[in-house]
């Protein structure tokens, strides 16, 4: 390259400098000359484009016409997504489509339409304006002495004690507003710790509620369970908050390849092992359960648990084991909850330390 | 006006007559002489504030014709709709009311696929429209404000997303609002209450969707409603922004008249806006909900994942190890903290509030307090493009996380190594993506520089007197050449002392950064240069485009 100076010795070679820049610069050409376009010098021209606008502007019009054809003329008779009867859904669909297809020509036309409109027929000078100082001194200035008139005649200054005791009533006025906030919800933590658990409550499939014998549960399969006095709970009773916290997974493990810790020998049914289904990460469901590798996967982060080693993390977000629930066998061979978890389930909240500490001593 | 009446205008038509009648109890004639030529420069970079302006119109719009059916209750019922495989169902009020309005409500399906495809929409013209005005520096003064306001434009529209997502409570949803649960619960002393607060009590309590819906319908289209009117009025005061080019100073504005082309163009390109969602939602759908099932706290999809806009909070979740090399939860003064949560967000709400905060910091590195009202070319402000490119690619890196599972399961490969890699990606991509993206920008600028100096290739091959062929480079005209001359070069401004003396620290920071940021960088061609390049070898024939081919030999 030319004369500047290609590259500086202390670095990658990229600078490119001019001397005296600033000093000597390309003067502007102004504006480049108005080309004319063809709707500008050709008169044909002009006017087809004007049909084309008017086409565009009918076809709008025909997109409304598709709109209220589609509207009335399908009907929708009949249930949907009926594995017998499929005619409805599909007329659902036809009609779904034609109303979408039907309003965007409609918008089409006006559209692209105008847009041509603006492009073929209005002039295309561009036009310059000029800026103005966003604020000029003079109006400043005369702002100010505004400003301080109205101070004056407030009387602010003179009187502080006014302005002092309406600084402490306007701070304190808006307070009775966020103290009305305090019943948006109860502020006792204790309900987080229990869920629906308890000696001798039977595990039942989830939805059907059916009970589970031990001899039902094979080596690989999976069980969705809830706890059996969960299902007679109405919706308006709190179904659904009891049901985050005691939603359970039970399978069935070779009982040689299981670790167990010394405190949970009798936490299992020959090898059938109950945990909490709520992940400690934030409370997804953990619905994945990979029987060769007897991991427990969570879909919505992949936090992984080794169900071989009490649930431990082995990947992911999750930074505790699933709680396990306690189970056993009652006298008809269902199994049963031994107690309630001895931790409270799902995902960490700041006082879930003293809530572990006080369900530990009362299990012991 | 009238009091003095001396000449009181009467009009003569009745078109005449109405205007006269508004105009003297208005006075729309002062708005008219504002407005009616306002000029309004044209790119097509201006286009991605007007679609997100538009798409949240077609939001407002749709979203009010949903609201006459959907009921945001928590209230259970039996499903004795159309749809078969819900059909005696125990739901809440509100899936019943989404399902209603899915298959009962004749184009129903249609006006809920506008509104979510809108809304996806409308999320992502904010976003492009502010990586366009963060990329031109169209922040810088005197906008700086605005672009604050812009920021908030964009937090709102993901709460406005995320509350609407969660409306009508299927299980995918409800999950959402599972995570955002331990979210809150994260928050260490408070957080438990907060979430109590949130759900009326325990997760999901009966209060969720109500409350959610008086967000979503009111608080947050209000805010948004009121920061787009703050946003537009200081458009107006401080008239739009404009490229470098011929003619274009930092004192005018070129372009088109409000009346009638600007009007026409922006107006017909509202109505294209409004048709190709309408075209997407009667042919695409989007959260099919009724696949999903009313809420319940045991089922959940593999594959699940948020809106996109949400995309990039749920993939910061899934980067971070929970129990390795240690567990991340910890006990304080006993508390627990589940740094496995909170860790992420940290660099998130970093990211957010160096958006905020960027004009200023661009203004404190480089000394530069003047008012700009020619925008960059990207490649013309390395540093800053370097700087945008890391944090997007910081904010793609969380959001590509959060379809880790699907690159997984589509492109067969374990789930952990994409994690893995995206790890990596997330503390050295934002690097990478700085150095490559500044070498790109110098690289153009050379080009630029080489284009203005020796002209730009004929693709003319010609054989000189001596047997060798050269291609006949073409110079610019003076127009072309103007607009790649046109912009200013920052220059590395070093650490000064202060007036007495010293070198603080802050300022020793400040050095620094103008070093990395500038120490490389391309000026304008000056026309000492252009003639220099000119004069240095043997003039060409003019008939066949005389061009500074020679130059190029040399090398």
């Amino acid at each position: 390259m030319g004369d500047h100076r290609d590259g500086n010795p202390h670095k990658s070679g990229a600078v490119v400098t001019s001397d005296g820049a600033e000093l000597d610069q390309f003067p502007d050409p102004g504006l480049p000359p108005h080309r004319p376009r063809m709707t500008d010098v050709d008169s044909k021209a002009a006017k087809r484009a004007e049909h084309q606008v008017v086409l565009l502007f009918l076809l709008s019009v025909i997109g409304s016409v598709i709109f209220f054809v589609a509207y009335f003329g399908i009907r929708v008779d009949g249930p949907l997504y009926d594995a017998v009867n499929t005619e409805p859904t599909a007329q659902l669909r036809l009609q779904n489509l034609l109303l979408g297809l039907g309003i965007a020509l409609g918008m089409f036309g006006i559209g692209i339409g105008v847009v041509h409109w603006a492009r073929t027929l209005m002039p295309d000078h561009e036009i310059v304006e000029q800026r103005h100082d966003l604020r000029p001194e003079s109006e400043r200035a005369e702002a100010q002495s505004i400003l301080n008139t109205i101070y004056d005649e407030s009387g602010v200054k003179r009187r502080p004690l006014l302005r002092n005791t309406l600084i402490g009533a306007a701070v304190l006025m808006p307070l009775p507003f966020v103290g009305l906030l305090k019943d948006l919800g109860p502020t006792d933590l204790k309900v987080l710790r229990h869920s629906m658990w308890d000696e001798g409550v039977r595990l039942v499939r989830d939805p059907s509620g059916t009970p589970i014998k031990a001899s039902d549960v094979t080596l690989g399969s999976a069980f969705h369970v809830i706890p059996e006095n969960l299902t007679s709970l109405g919706h308006e009773e709190g179904y659904l908050n009891e049901k985050a916290k005691s939603v359970v997974l039970l399978m069935r493990l070779d009982p040689d390849k299981v670790n167990v810790s010394e405190g949970r020998k009798d936490w299992n049914v020959d090898g059938i092992f109950a945990y909490s289904k709520v992940c400690t990460h934030v409370g997804c469901p953990i619905a994945l359960y990979e029987q060769h590798t007897h991991h427990l996967l969570c879909p919505c982060h992949q936090s992984t648990f080794d169900l071989t080693n009490e649930c431990e993390v082995i990947f992911g977000p999750a930074s505790r084991p699933l709680p396990q629930l306690p189970i056993t066998v009652d006298s008809d061979g269902y199994l049963v909850a031994r107690s309630d978890f001895h931790e409270p389930v799902g995902p960490t909240y700041s006082q879930r330390d003293f809530a572990v500490k006080d369900m530990q001593d009362e299990a012991n | 006006m009238s009091t003095s009446t001396d000449f009181e205008y009467r009009p003569t038509t009745r078109t005449g007559r109405i205007a006269n009648y508004v105009d003297t109890r208005v006075g729309g004639s002062s708005i008219v002489k504002e407005f009616g030529r306002k000029i309004f420069p044209d790119h097509w970079t201006f286009m991605f504030g007007e679609v997100a302006l538009y798409s949240f119109v077609i939001l407002l719009l749709s979203g009010t014709f949903l609201a006459l059916w959907y009921d945001p209750t928590m209230t259970s019922m039996e499903y004795k709709g159309n749809y078969v495989p819900m059909q005696g169902v125990e739901m809440s009020g509100a899936y019943a009311s989404t399902l209603n309005i899915s298959f009962d409500i004749r184009g129903g399906l249609f006006l809920r696929q506008l509104h979510h495809w809108s809304a996806l929409l409308f999320a992502m013209a904010v976003a492009v429209h502010m990586l366009r005005v963060f990329f031109t520096g169209a922040f810088r003064r005197p906008r700086e404000l605005n672009w604050v306001v812009g920021c908030v434009l964009f937090i709102l529209a993901i709460v406005a997303g995320f509350s609407g997502y969660s409306l009508p409570d299927d299980v995918l949803s409800g999950n959402g609002l599972r995570i955002a649960d331990a979210i809150a619960k994260s928050v260490p002393v408070v957080g438990t209450y907060i979430s109590m607060f949130m759900f009326g009590g325990e997760f999901p309590g009966h209060a969720i969707i109500g409350r959610l819906y008086i967000v979503h319908v009111l608080i947050i289209p209000a805010l948004i409603l009121m920061m787009i009117v703050i946003h537009l009025f200081m458009v107006v005061v401080h008239k739009h922004t404009q490229f470098a080019g011929p003619g274009r100073t930092e004192n005018n504005v070129v372009g088109y008249p409000v009346g009638p082309v600007y009007a026409a163009k922006a107006g017909g390109f509202f109505f294209i806006v409004f048709g190709i969602l309408a075209a997407i939602a009667g042919s695409t759908t989007i959260n099919a909900i009724w696949n999903y099932g009313p809420y319940d706290p045991s089922p959940v999809q593999a594959g699940s994942q948020p809106d996109w806009y949400m995309g990039f909070s749920d993939g910061g979740l899934r980067l971070m190890p929970g129990s390795w090399p240690f567990s991340w939860e910890i006990n304080l003064f006993g508390l627990a903290i589940p740094l496995a949560i909170l860790l992420p967000l940290i660099p998130m709400a970093g990211m957010f509030g160096a958006m905020f905060a960027w004009p200023w910091i661009e203004r404190w590195v480089t000394r530069d307090n003047r008012v700009h009202n020619i925008l960059d070319r990207p490649r013309n402000a390395p540093f800053r493009t370097a700087v945008g490119a890391a944090g997007v690619t910081f904010y793609a890196v969380q959001m590509i996380a959060a379809s880790g599972d699907l690159i997984a399961t589509h492109f067969h490969v374990a789930v952990n190594d994409v994690i893995y890699w995206l790890r990596a990606l997330y503390f050295v991509g934002p690097i990478l993506a700085f150095i490559i993206a500044r070498r790109f920008c110098l690289a153009l600028q050379r080009k630029d520089r080489e284009i203005v100096l020796h002209g730009r290739e004929s693709g003319r091959i010609q054989a000189l007197p001596h047997g060798e062929f050269v291609e006949v480079h073409e110079p610019l005209d003076e127009y072309r050449r103007y607009k790649l001359v046109d912009f200013q070069d920052h220059q590395v401004q070093p650490a000064r002392a202060n007036a007495k003396g010293k070198i603080t620290a802050g300022e020793k920071v400040r050095g620094r950064l103008s070093h990395l940021f500038f120490e490389d960088r391309v000026s304008p061609v000056t026309p000492a240069e252009l003639e220099a390049a000119h004069g240095h070898h043997e003039p060409e024939p003019v008939a066949v485009g005389a061009g500074s081919h020679a130059s190029q030999i040399e090398k």
